[in-house]
């Protein structure tokens, strides 16, 4: 059976040139970085070139630059150190509602070690309202952290003017969560303006297991890992050299192709954004139109449910994802289709197509074949749908609809009981 | 390792009982779309008899594959014998379910006991 992997937003195939630039660290230059002898030091030299390559992607020095095992850790060093180091002049952070799980959770434990957080809400559309973010500005906000796009629904802020906006009206620094965004589209740190900035290898043809955070040169962080001196000790643990390595070759090979391999995922999401409307009917496209990742495809289906979408899907060899309750391991619907105001009931049908490079229009167009049919069989199956059928009538979920007092009594798992 | 039994996942593709009886003698629903899924059961009863069961289910592959085992043990039985249904007996016919995913076995043995519920409200 064919195999078509949607779903790089969560993990990318490895790119065989990245993968030969990390051989040799495994087997002949095994050295740890840290050691002086000759061997230490073609792992120290791997590492230290790597750097400049990293840095280079994102037009910022190499000693800015502090590697880490993954994008989870560069974004709890950023809030969590960067709230450490600064304390003294504010206890406020803002992020926005629609962040990564690593930027909200690490949020919610620095509120509960007393520091003020600040939840920002988006639009309709995945947008930050940039009146929001200046009302929430105060005088001892320290940092603020918004993602640069979403990889769940593709949105991508305007970091520049959200930085400009911050900087004009406080002392606070600003992060950024780059990782759906970095060797996918061109991103320049210095031009943004942004003080730190979160990105990594494993969504961009590199491996698992190194990512990095960028920090601007004088802004102080408080290391989360203590230890030696590696990366100047603020992220101290032995180097990951081989990751390390595939980082800055996955670094080199999308500075010199990203401009080319985005406008063909563009043509093909559009491609796809276009014509499965034409095929299934009541299906709403998830995040913005214009400002918009160009691998990601996120639609509603209506009257179905996610979960059971992409596991039909998998039987055709399609692999895809979904931001429904029952896909979640939490059991909730997504936070970034809440935060967007998603109908719940709506919402549960939410199926997240996400492209590469590997992928071509063959696997699109089976995709546009094999899709509609999947629909229609749970929709088939789904007293939704047949009520619609029958009545002309939606029923919407949420307080005060057609669901407020429906029977919560044999559900587990949500907070309506 | 696969995330459900083979079981679920034949019940899942290939659910059994898929559909509403037009003319049905009890009719039960849970869940509700907020939750994530929702379970519609339908029962035809004769001498007694669950003569008939079929079910239409808005949810995830464990909802569905549920629904589709609970219509498959509850037909033939008598309706005290069906009201003995548990969610426990229906994850074991299975081959068991995730432990988050049990609550959609809950679901389908109380929309099954719904429609009894609702068959026997009638007076009939």
């Amino acid at each position: 059976m064919k195999q078509i992997y949607f779903d790089n937003q969560s993990n990318t195939k490895i790119d065989e040139n990245v993968f030969k630039a990390m051989k040799p660290y495994f087997l002949d230059y095994y050295g740890n970085p840290q050691s002086i002898y000759s061997l230490g030091s073609v792992s120290k030299n791997a590492v230290e070139e790597a750097r400049k390559q990293v840095a280079t992607l994102i037009n910022i020095k190499p000693e800015e630059i502090i590697f880490t095992s993954c994008a989870t850790e560069s974004n709890n060093l950023a809030l969590k150190g960067i709230a450490d180091a600064y304390k003294k002049s504010g206890k406020h952070i803002i992020v926005s509602a629609i962040e990564h799980i690593s930027i909200l959770n690490a949020a919610r434990r620095l509120e509960k070690d007393g520091f003020e957080i600040t939840y920002l809400p988006v639009d309709k559309e995945g947008n930050i309202f940039e009146e929001e973010l200046k009302k929430s500005l105060k005088n001892d906000t320290i940092l603020v952290s918004i993602q640069t796009a979403n990889p769940e629904v593709g949105t991508i802020q305007n970091i520049k003017k959200l930085v400009s906006i911050v900087k004009s009206q406080s002392k606070a620094l600003f992060h950024t969560d780059a990782v759906s965004a970095c060797g996918t589209i061109p991103i320049d740190a210095a031009d943004f303006g942004v003080d730190a900035l979160t990105f990594s290898a494993s969504v961009m043809y590199g491996p698992k297991g190194a990512a990095a955070l960028y920090l601007k040169k004088g802004v102080k962080i408080t290391p989360q890992i203590e230890g030696g001196v590696q990366e100047n000790s603020k992220r101290s643990g032995t180097e990951n050299v081989a990751a390390i390595a595939g980082f800055a070759k996955a670094c080199e090979i999308a500075k010199s192709e990203m401009v080319k391999n985005a406008e063909k995922m563009r043509n093909l999401r559009d491609k796809l954004i276009s014509e499965l409307p034409k095929k299934i009917p009541y299906i709403y496209l998830n995040g913005s139109k214009k400002n918009r990742l160009p691998g990601n495809i996120n639609f509603s289906i209506e009257f179905v449910e996610g979960e059971a979408l992409f596991l039909l899907l998998d039987a055709k060899g399609i692999m895809a994802a979904s931001g429904s309750a029952c896909a979640n391991k939490n059991l909730k619907i997504s936070h970034v289709l809440t935060a967007m105001n998603v109908d719940v009931a709506v919402g549960q049908g939410s199926i997240l197509f996400t492209l590469s490079k590997y992928n071509s229009e063959e696997e699109i167009d089976y995709l546009i074949e094999e899709f509609p049919p999947v629909v229609q069989k749970l929709r088939d199956m789904s007293p939704l749908y047949s009520h619609f059928l029958k009545t002309g009538s939606r029923m919407k979920a949420g307080p005060g609809t057609d669901y407020d007092d429906n029977d919560h009594e044999h559900c587990d798992i949500c907070d309506e009981k | 390792m696969a995330f459900y039994s083979e079981k679920v996942m034949d019940h899942f593709a290939n659910p059994r009982n898929v559909g509403e009886i037009k003319d049905a003698d009890g009719i039960g629903e849970v869940g509700n779309p907020i939750c994530g899924d929702m379970m519609t059961f339908y029962i035809k009863v004769k001498d007694n008899i669950l003569e008939d069961v079929k079910f239409k289910t808005f949810g995830c592959g464990a909802a569905i594959a549920v629904s589709s085992m609970v219509a498959e043990m509850a037909k033939g039985k008598t309706l005290d014998e069906a009201m003995q249904l548990t969610n426990a007996q229906v994850a074991e016919a299975l081959g068991g379910l995730p432990p988050n995913k049990m609550h959609c076995s809950n679901l389908g043995a109380a929309a099954l006991h719904k429609a009894i519920e609702n068959y026997k409200s009638k007076g009939k």
